[in-house]
């Protein structure tokens, strides 16, 4: 039924390996889309600045987009990862204690 | 009570007096009060604990709302445009930074501050007695900002104290109260101050926007064009004094600016034909205020009056019947002409009086005035231009180029080194800070600890909306701050720039200035108190306790901490009294490329890799961290040379000439973190792997600790183990 329940020791080194693999690779995710948008800026205003200076309700679109829309980004991106990573605790936490009540491997 | 002669003898505005006063008094009195019933560290962290989600998270956020955050942002975004957004931006992203990759661990692992991380990640109090300094680096580093914030308002509330006197004055009452167990970092303080900042920088700028114009208005108000000259939408304001010099004496096109300023949007201008009661017109006083307001009522258009003008002063004007406004306007015409004034029409609700012999010369002048005139002042020779200072990449970014005489084109490769270095600086830094990291313990739980996190990004990025908009329309309105420096110069926007209203309604600038000074306030003196609080923490603790007098007793650490509060204090106090030149936010964000080069890479990859070493992460901490910290010394010392009577140290320290030849080297001195923290993170990489041997050997387990859901309980089990606990 349960084929890979090597990690389900907690102190077992699958068990650590995966679990940091996990957070590891949701952080990531979130961290590049934060890093894309926030290092890619600049990278606009350097190579296109006339776009980036377009006027969007007195404000240029570069200032608009740092200013005032960067804050509601990083607020989605939080979210997300906040929801994730109390969603993948729980997941982890239920499938340790299934895991020892069925009696694969006590800690 | 507010317009007692004392007041106006010392020049003091009594509401700006009131609201700072009663801040203060509220700050330490709550200090106090809550001291009272915590006790011991332990009671403030552990109480803390059943505190509920809102309250922490403004009680974070009110710890990280420094000086910077409210007087810096705004001035810097005034003094040097569009680059200065990165700070306020990147000091609300650094917070997800820490949510990704260090909050969750180190809760779990249940270490208060960095020192406590250090120390039981390697087991080794030597290495937590290294870290601890870097509390004492990090923290003067911050101090300086907030004195400077403290001797900016008090020089601003009190006209004539010198810059010094006010950070003497805040620095010794802030030591004082700490020493005196006052100001703990208790959690009910810290989310008032948040607050209390929140509203004190929001409501002016609401009130400021509804009266001159919007954001996006102000904003636009710059010219993008590069070719443009700065000034063709702002008044010229000739010298007088020569007379060959065609254009308005200065006193009228001020008065003109004023004039504008208070002209909202107004009713439509009445009926020339309505009639008005005799008792309504009775004198005509020149050139008073009055006046000008007055006739602008029955003309259906205000007059503006040169002051100068020779006029009879006063004259009676009762007809004794009904007259209708154009009569009115007819008989005061009339009355002018004969005292040689000319009233010109200008623009559909203005009229200007005009010595009669110079009405062409004043026509044309004010038909070469814009509409968009309105908005602005002119701008000071200092003062960036439109171009440079609305676009990326201006003044803060190039000043090295610039000042090694390149120019255009070729400014722009550096410039993007500065912004690269200026982000990885302040988003890591954050992770760094001292003082930061010890609010995550004060949540029930782990996921209490991610909703907190997730109000306290939203509740520091609303703030962090507001301090711009200061900066903004303070270039527009105030730019004569440009022209002044150290603390009178643009980090007072802020406090200074709401006082303007008190020219449309009488006390409503003074009071919303009280608010923007009372906010000043709560900033500087919560985040100093908190950085004492951990610094005198580390010296007393760490350093006496555990290095000095390892077998004290508690009196003589309790005599020991209130001595080492006074040592930091007055520490504090006098590198505060030397960086008047230096801006506000640039100091902390020098604060925050230490702490990028030397906590941020220790706390990342302790949390991720297993194989680090003590003497990795003390080799890379070092090396990153000491080398950010004399770079920036170096270019900050530089820069406080070029101030007239400078004390002599800096001049030792003057390499003004050398970072001009050398501009590449300057930036990256300046903003060290491009370079230090991957230095950092290589060396504990080399380094550890060299020590192989001396990896924790019960690495796994701490790795576990720090990793697996606080619900599988191996925090018990670890302490059990370990006999480890706070």
């Amino acid at each position: 039924m349960t084929p890979d329940t090597s990690d389900l020791d907690i102190h077992s080194e699958a068990f650590l390996h995966r679990l940091m693999r996990r957070q590891l690779r949701l952080s990531i995710a979130c961290a590049a889309t934060f890093l894309v948008a926030l290092l890619g800026l600049p990278l606009l205003n350097y190579f296109a600045p006339e776009l980036m200076a377009k006027r969007v309700a007195g404000f240029t679109l570069t200032w608009l987009l740092l200013g005032v829309l960067f804050f509601p980004l990083v607020w989605v991106i939080a979210f997300y990862f906040i929801r994730r990573s109390i969603a993948m605790e729980e997941g982890e936490s239920a499938r340790v204690q299934a895991g020892s009540r069925s009696g694969t491997k006590q800690s | 009570m507010f317009s007692t002669p004392f007041f106006a003898a010392i020049n003091v505005d009594p509401w700006i007096l009131a609201f700072s006063l009663v801040t203060v008094a509220v700050t330490i009195w709550m200090g106090f009060r809550s001291a009272r019933t915590s006790k011991t560290a332990g009671d403030f962290f552990v109480a803390g604990r059943s505190v509920s989600v809102g309250w922490n998270a403004s009680a974070i956020s009110g710890e990280y709302l420094s000086a910077a955050s409210f007087m810096g942002v705004a001035a810097m975004v005034m003094s040097s445009g569009y680059d200065a957004l990165w700070y306020p931006v990147c000091y609300a992203c650094g917070y997800l930074f820490l949510l990704l990759f260090i909050a969750g661990p180190l809760r779990r692992f249940g270490a208060y501050t960095i020192p406590d991380f250090a120390e039981g990640r390697y087991d080794s109090a030597l290495f937590r007695k290294i870290a601890v300094c870097f509390v004492l680096f990090i923290g003067f580093f911050y101090t300086m900002p907030q004195m400077k914030g403290a001797g900016t308002t008090l020089a601003y509330i009190f006209p004539g104290l010198p810059y010094w006197a006010g950070v003497v004055l805040v620095g010794a009452v802030i030591t004082l109260n700490v020493a005196l167990g006052g100001m703990k970092g208790i959690t009910l303080v810290q989310a008032f101050q948040y607050w209390a900042k929140m509203f004190a920088i929001s409501v002016p700028v609401f009130v400021l926007m509804s009266v001159y114009g919007g954001y996006g208005k102000h904003l636009g108000a710059n010219s993008i064009d590069r070719n443009a000259p700065t000034n063709t939408v702002n008044f010229v304001q000739p010298d007088y004094a020569r007379p060959s010099q065609p254009g308005l004496p200065t006193e009228i096109t001020s008065l003109i600016q004023q004039y504008r300023r208070q002209m909202a949007p107004r009713p439509k201008p009445p009926d020339p034909d309505m009639v008005v009661a005799a008792g309504q017109i009775a004198m005509v006083d020149f050139p008073s205020a009055g006046f000008l307001r007055w006739v602008g009522d029955c003309f259906g258009r205000n007059v503006l009056l040169y002051p100068q003008t020779p006029l009879p002063v006063t004259f009676t004007f009762n007809p004794g019947r009904n007259l209708t406004l154009r009569e009115v306007r007819n008989e005061i015409t009339n009355l002018l002409w004969q005292a040689d004034v000319a009233l010109i029409p200008h623009e559909t609700e203005m009229l200007i009086a005009a010595p009669r012999s110079r009405v062409a010369e004043f026509q044309a002048i004010l038909s070469s005035y814009e509409p968009t005139d309105l908005l602005r002042k002119a701008l000071p020779e200092k003062a960036p231009k439109d171009a440079a200072w609305i676009s990326p990449f201006g003044p803060l970014t190039t000043k090295a180029a610039a000042r090694a005489g390149i120019t255009g084109e070729e400014q722009r490769p550096y410039s993007l080194l500065y912004t690269y270095s200026l982000i990885i600086a302040l988003v890591c830094g954050t992770a760094g800070l001292p003082h930061i990291l010890v609010r995550f313990y004060t949540n029930p739980n782990g996921v209490a600890a991610k909703r907190t996190t997730m109000w306290v990004m939203i509740l520091i990025g609303v703030f962090y909306v507001f301090p711009p908009v200061f900066g903004v329309i303070g270039r527009n309105l105030m730019p004569e701050l440009y022209t002044q420096t150290g603390a009178k110069g643009t980090d007072s926007i802020v406090l200074q720039l709401p006082r303007l209203l008190n020219e449309r309604v009488p006390h409503l600038g003074s009071i919303m200035s009280g608010i923007t000074c009372a906010g000043a306030f709560a900033a500087f003196m919560s985040t100093f108190s908190g950085l004492l609080v951990s610094m005198t923490g580390a010296l007393a603790h760490d350093i006496y306790g555990r290095i000095l007098r390892p077998s004290s007793t508690p009196e003589q650490r309790m005599r020991a901490f209130k001595i080492s509060a006074v040592i930091i204090g007055v520490i504090a106090i006098l590198l505060g009294t030397q960086v008047e030149q230096l801006q506000i936010n640039f100091m902390v964000g020098q604060a925050f490329a230490i702490a990028a080069a030397s906590y941020f890479p220790l706390l990342f990859m302790s949390v991720w890799w297993r194989g680090m070493t003590m003497k990795g992460a003390a080799t890379g901490m070092l090396t990153g961290g000491l080398l950010a910290l004399g770079c920036i010394t170096l270019t900050s010392f530089s820069d406080l040379a070029l101030a007239p009577n400078s004390p002599a140290l800096f001049k030792l320290f003057d390499l003004n000439q050398f970072w001009a030849a050398h501009p590449l080297v300057r930036i990256l001195c300046e903003q060290p973190a491009i370079w230090a923290v991957p230095l950092a993170i290589t060396l504990m990489i080399v380094v550890s792997k060299l020590t192989r041997a001396e990896v924790p050997s019960d690495v796994r387990m701490k790795m576990l600790v720090l990793h697996a859901p606080e619900t599988l309980g191996l925090k018990q089990e670890y302490i059990q183990e370990h006999g480890m606990g706070h």
